[in-house]
């Protein structure tokens, strides 16, 4: 049977129309636009514009670096003891705590984030970043943990042991020889954490109310409503390319670690 | 085989293990347990976004049906949801099989494809917010109102969502595809199969585990779509685009009423915990 497309075109075709809308908006944000930022001629003046938008860009962008970071690292020293703890430990209540674990991914999202609205206003998280930052841990962690106990179990038993025979304690052999040897699955549980903490819009709209804290998702998305008056595109899409951007440079940088988060059957549960 | 592991004493093994998943169990604890009982706690109360609750059970529950808004978001939810699914799946496996063959530049299709995933869902619904607006985008030559009535309002979320998600679905898809040995299709070609035959008779059977895990994903994924209908179409026009997370949002913060709005979540956490049921039947029944 005959191809019914050429597949050089086709694909060739199909990846100008995905890139389209990415180049379209890169272009967008320094084109000149009568009663924008960027009034003739090309250039940043949009983005000049968002440095000013609101509390302004620098405090927004402030914000979702402090989240994401935080978030990262969170994620990371939970999910690499944690993961230890279930690849070369027994314990009581282990296999009950991973289960428990791996049930976050089975509930949405609203059901755990209205009443954790209240339940961070109890201990005074509510409207905190750090707050803010501790619930994505928690979405993290099922990716995380089931990467991270995977990545542990891969290692030969071998290696650890002729150190604990060495004297060595279990957590020293954790920092210095079975850290080093997971350090790939440590990159792609950070670029997941990174990619989910800086570009959620749910969480952080209903766990912060205060203008001040927004991280950029929320404080773009604020552009679009009129209580700013006239819509400015220009400078809406100079906000979607700082939020874009970030992600695009550590996609493209880290693609193949980002491919074993799905290859590693963690998306399964 | 573990001497050493269990001559260092099993009991301080033991701590030391449980020491190591505390920082697990405390946030698996205080965030997601805590949470999942308040918010059935909740949804029994009359709770109020401020002052104290009282205890009004089933009230929250009976005025479910009653809200002919969440209603409505039902209805509207299911169908954005089998429509999704359906072309994101098609989709998503056209894409996957132009890129399965190590071909000269296939890595080039692959990211291009992919990359609308690396972009936060927000700034993707910003960016077609700003790109399907006639003054301003590219496409006003076309007098198309991408957002102005509510079938024009669901098709551009879709076109969004579609760009936005097809090389995600594409790269599970590419997982499982890649997991079929390569001697099955040389086998089949030695036998005379025609391409479609091969499509049809061993890539689509062998590629079932992860065509279900891609399905639920979608569909559990558009049951709980918020961010698309709040930010590109803002639930209208004429609230045609309201999905039922938008209404658990609007109860809780525009209507102060978090009890309502718990008894709402406690309805999707039933119906997502039952589809993950199915999900694991399918996931695990073959094997």
């Amino acid at each position: 049977m005959k191809p019914l497309l050429n597949y050089a075109w086709s694909r060739s075709a199909l990846a100008v129309i995905f890139l389209f809308p990415l180049l379209w908006s890169g272009w967008s944000s320094v084109r000149g636009q009568p009663g924008s930022g960027q009034a003739t001629g090309y250039g940043f003046g949009n983005y000049a514009q968002i440095l000013k938008f609101g509390e302004g860009l620098p405090r927004y962008f402030a914000n979702s670096l402090i989240v994401s970071s935080l978030t990262v690292a969170g994620t990371l020293v939970v999910s690499a003891l944690g993961g230890y703890a279930f690849a070369r430990f027994t314990f009581p209540g282990k296999n009950l705590l991973f289960l428990a674990a791996l049930a976050i991914l089975m509930v949405p999202y609203a059901t755990i984030l209205i009443p954790l609205y209240v339940l961070l206003g109890y201990i005074g998280l509510q409207n905190s970043l750090p707050g803010l930052a501790l619930v994505f841990v928690m979405f993290q962690l099922p990716f995380a943990l089931y990467m991270m106990r995977n990545s542990f179990e891969a290692i030969p038993r071998e290696i650890e042991e002729s150190a604990l025979v060495d004297g060595c304690g279990s957590f020293r052999a954790l920092t210095r020889i079975l850290l080093p040897s997971v350090r790939p699955g440590l990159i792609t549980v950070g670029l997941f954490a990174f990619l989910a903490s800086w570009n959620d819009f749910f969480a952080p709209l209903i766990l912060l109310n205060d203008g001040a804290n927004f991280p950029l998702p929320v404080a773009v998305v604020s552009m679009t409503q009129r209580t700013f008056g006239a819509i400015d595109y220009g400078m809406l899409q100079a906000g979607v390319m700082v939020m874009a951007i970030p992600c695009l440079i550590l996609f493209l940088v880290l693609q193949r670690y980002y491919v074993r988060g799905f290859m590693s059957g963690a998306l399964r549960g | 085989m573990t001497h050493a592991l269990n001559s260092r004493g099993s009991r301080r093994r033991q701590l030391a293990g449980m020491l190591y998943a505390t920082p697990t169990a405390v946030i698996v604890g205080a965030l997601f347990i805590a949470p999942l009982v308040l918010v059935v706690i909740m949804s029994l109360n009359k709770w109020p976004l401020l002052g104290s609750p009282t205890f009004n059970f089933p009230k929250n529950y009976q005025k479910i049906t009653d809200d002919p808004l969440f209603m409505d978001a039902v209805w509207f939810t299911l169908k954005y949801t089998a429509i999704i699914t359906v072309l994101l799946s098609a989709l998503a496996l056209g894409l996957a099989l132009l890129v399965q063959d190590r071909r000269p530049g296939v890595g080039f299709f692959r990211t291009a494809f992919f990359l609308p995933g690396a972009v936060g869902f927000a700034a993707a619904a910003l960016l077609f917010y700003g790109m399907l607006n006639n003054d301003f985008g590219p496409f006003g030559f076309l007098h198309v109102n991408w957002i102005g009535t509510p079938d024009m309002a669901l098709f551009s979320t879709i076109l969004l969502v579609l760009w936005r998600f097809a090389g995600f679905n594409m790269l599970i898809l590419l997982t499982g595809l890649q997991s079929i040995p390569v001697d099955v299709y040389e086998a089949a070609r030695t036998d005379g199969a025609s391409r479609w035959q091969v499509f049809y008779r061993i890539t689509l059977p062998l590629l079932r585990p992860t065509i279900a895990l891609m399905l639920i994903l979608s569909i559990t994924g558009s049951l709980l779509a918020f961010d698309q209908f709040f930010i590109f179409t803002n639930g209208g026009p004429d609230n045609s685009t309201v999905s039922m997370v938008m209404v658990v949002y609007r109860n809780a913060f525009f209507r102060f009423d978090l009890g309502g709005a718990a008894a709402l979540s406690m309805v999707l956490l039933i119906v997502l915990v039952a589809l993950n049921a199915v999900q694991l039947r399918i996931l695990r029944g073959p094997r």
